[in-house]
């Protein structure tokens, strides 16, 4: 056998179309995904300036640029600058928040249904929160603080009880959706032990809302989205091959439980923080990236498009609840999302049969 | 040429069940090894020992002289690649998407893709015509397209050892044909060293260059095709009665199960039970 010239020949035979075939399919690839993203970003701005604009005191498009660049009145700065850009601001950071660690989330384990929503994490947020709020009589730091500690616990805790020599996606969403039932049963006794005043406050904090923002929530999400997306997309080439499966990632030189571990301790950091900002904006992580790989149909990891969505539906969500309905009656923005959310779910459930899809 | 790759006294299991005890390979570099053996006799676990996949209880999988668990993940990705048998995708994947991400061991933190990476992309599509697919979605595709596309994408990967579990489990007898030959043709003009599990012995017996017989984890008996493959060894290791007959394609090794019902009596290797003929005719019918 005269290895080395023939496999020359080999190279050499390749048809010259072949390559530009492939430098064709990935320009194809990058056109599609950079279509969406400017779609995306271009309906956010949309609903951006209708979130600043609109409301009790709308103003024109004009007047709404010269608020912006510092040249309006004293009620207007003060209407859009200090009540509604902080809202906006922090509705977007969290809805990439959820958005990325339901990515993650449902990227490494594999199922649609590892979202930290769904598994307890947020629930676990919830828990700790109210928790802090009625038993403790926490003020609004450190109920953060206990949101954040709990959604940490809740997903170690579901990390050790899947672990079996390793951790299988299947596993960690049952274990995690029976952790969910605890949470909601603790969370149940923590309500309906308290005084009724305290209970209607950890009610609203349960639904999730971004009104009242402040800017050092904002300054908070703003610095751990800042820490973490350099790291998820350094992590994108390790999470694009655990797209594959643990035996195929493994065989490409990825430590399979390794990176699933690291992914899993920066997507449950989102989640935390999110949670502990605005509470837990029901179904953001769950639908956020599913939605984002329908429209990209490339089978790619969709994490912009995913973060994008997730910053849309919150920001749309909470929009809808302050203007679009009916009266005078302001909603927390969480019972929009869930509203969007829960349908989905349904179809999820009712249509995926196969296993190891969907994510 | 000394074995780049070897087991040395593996033990490997799932849970502290050892499925494999104390077992020894030297991977034959440049040839087509074939691992045979019943269900459950430890052939995709060794696989998968040898791919690191699973690390040994005791003893080590060695490259080149050293411990593989030891080595960078990468760094070793770019000798010895695994093809798992049932291999995963995300919906709406396109073929050469797929493809190219067998390169991964090959890239840097930051740099996706380099013009020698899409020559060897290209030439493993068209090494396994998959290259006009190359803008399909890997879920509309055939079984046999699809296995193809696996395939690409385990030599993009460009392994010197390139494991394989089971490649022909769900295809058709043509394809099998079609994704073994394609397998002996990599071997012969790249000297891709194989080492493949396959259930049928015939096609083993056919392709290898070196044959090895498992059974509860244990190997009972490798070496050449011609060597490896009686009776006797059939017996022993599938609790089989069989005859070995020479492959009127190729010489190879043929094994022609008996069965409870078909054997006949002027056979000069007659089978243990030979029914009456009433009840062959019947057995035979319902066939």
């Amino acid at each position: 056998m005269t290895l080395p010239q023939k496999a020359d020949a080999a190279l050499r035979a390749v048809p010259p179309r072949a390559v530009p075939l492939l430098a064709h399919a990935r320009a194809q690839r990058g056109r599609r995904s950079r279509s969406v993203v400017l779609v995306l970003l271009a309906a956010l701005v949309v609903v951006a300036a209708f979130s600043l604009a609109v409301g009790a005191y709308s103003l024109s498009v004009p007047d709404l640029l010269r608020t912006l660049t510092g040249q309006g009145t004293q009620s207007e700065n003060f209407i859009v600058l200090s009540l509604r850009l902080p809202r906006l601001t922090l509705a977007v950071l969290v809805g990439v928040a959820f958005a990325l660690s339901g990515a993650v989330f449902q990227t490494v384990l594999r199922n649609p249904l590892a979202s930290p929503d769904i598994i307890g994490v947020t629930g676990g947020a919830s828990a700790a929160a109210v928790f802090g709020m009625l038993i403790l009589g926490f003020g609004s730091v450190a109920t953060s603080l206990a949101a954040f500690a709990g959604a940490i616990i809740v997903a170690c805790a579901i990390y050790l009880l899947a672990w079996r020599g390793g951790v299988v996606g299947y596993r960690f969403v049952l274990i995690g959706v029976g952790v969910a039932f605890m949470v909601q049963g603790l969370l149940g006794y923590l309500l309906s032990r308290a005084d009724l005043n305290d209970a209607q406050g950890a009610l609203l904090w349960l639904v999730g809302s971004v009104s009242g923002a402040r800017w050092q929530d904002i300054a908070v999400v703003a610095l751990v989205l800042l820490v973490l997306l350099p790291v998820i997309r350094l992590l994108s080439g390790p999470l694009r091959a655990l797209q594959l499966g643990d035996d195929l990632a493994s065989s490409l030189g990825v430590g399979a439980e390794r990176t699933r571990l690291l992914l899993l301790v920066i997507a449950v950091a989102l989640a935390a923080t999110a949670t502990a900002a605005v509470g837990p904006l029901a179904f953001v992580a769950f639908v956020a990236a599913p939605i984002a790989r329908r429209v990209l149909g490339t089978g790619g990891l969709a994490l912009i498009p995913a973060a994008l969505i997730g910053a849309l539906i919150t920001a749309v969500a909470d929009f809808t609840a302050q203007h679009l309905l009916p009266g005078q009656l302001e909603l927390p923005a969480g019972i929009i999302t869930g509203a969007i959310g829960a349908p989905y779910l349904l179809w999820l459930l009712a249509t995926s049969n196969k296993t190891g899809k969907g994510a | 040429m000394t074995p780049r790759l070897r087991a040395e006294g593996i033990t490997l299991g799932y849970d502290h069940t050892p499925i494999i005890d104390g077992l020894d390979l030297e991977v034959i570099p440049g040839a087509i090894t074939v691992i045979v053996g019943a269900n459950a006799s430890g052939k995709s676990t060794l696989l998968k020992g040898l791919s690191r996949l699973i690390k040994p209880d005791a003893g080590q999988v060695t490259l080149d002289g050293r411990n593989i668990a030891a080595l960078p993940g990468k760094k070793v990705a770019t000798v010895v690649g695994l093809l798992p048998q049932q291999p995963v995708a995300p919906d709406g994947i396109t073929v050469a998407d797929l493809v190219g991400r067998g390169r991964y061991p090959h890239q840097g933190w930051f740099r996706q893709w380099s013009s020698t990476g899409d020559e060897i992309v290209a030439a493993a599509m068209v090494a396994t015509n998959t290259h006009e697919l190359a803008a399909r979605r890997l879920e509309d595709l055939s079984g046999g397209q699809r296995q193809r596309v696996w395939i690409a994408m385990a030599l993009a990967q460009d392994p010197e050892i390139l494991l394989l579990d089971e490649p022909t489990t769900f295809l058709d007898v043509t394809h099998q044909i079609e994704v073994l030959d394609l397998l002996l043709e990599r071997n012969r003009e790249h000297g891709t060293t194989v080492v493949m599990v396959l259930h049928d012995l015939n096609l083993a017996a056919r392709y290898a260059d070196h044959l090895v017989v498992m059974r509860a984890g244990k190997i009972v008996a490798t070496g050449a095709p011609a060597d490896t493959l009686t009776a006797e060894i059939v017996r022993c290791a599938f609790d089989l009665e069989a005859r070995i007959v020479p492959d009127p394609v190729c010489g190879a090794p043929m094994v022609v199960p008996i069965g409870r019902f078909h054997g006949r009596a002027a056979d000069t290797d007659p089978a243990p039970v030979d029914p009456a003929p009433s009840t062959r005719s019947r057995v035979q019918q319902q066939v």
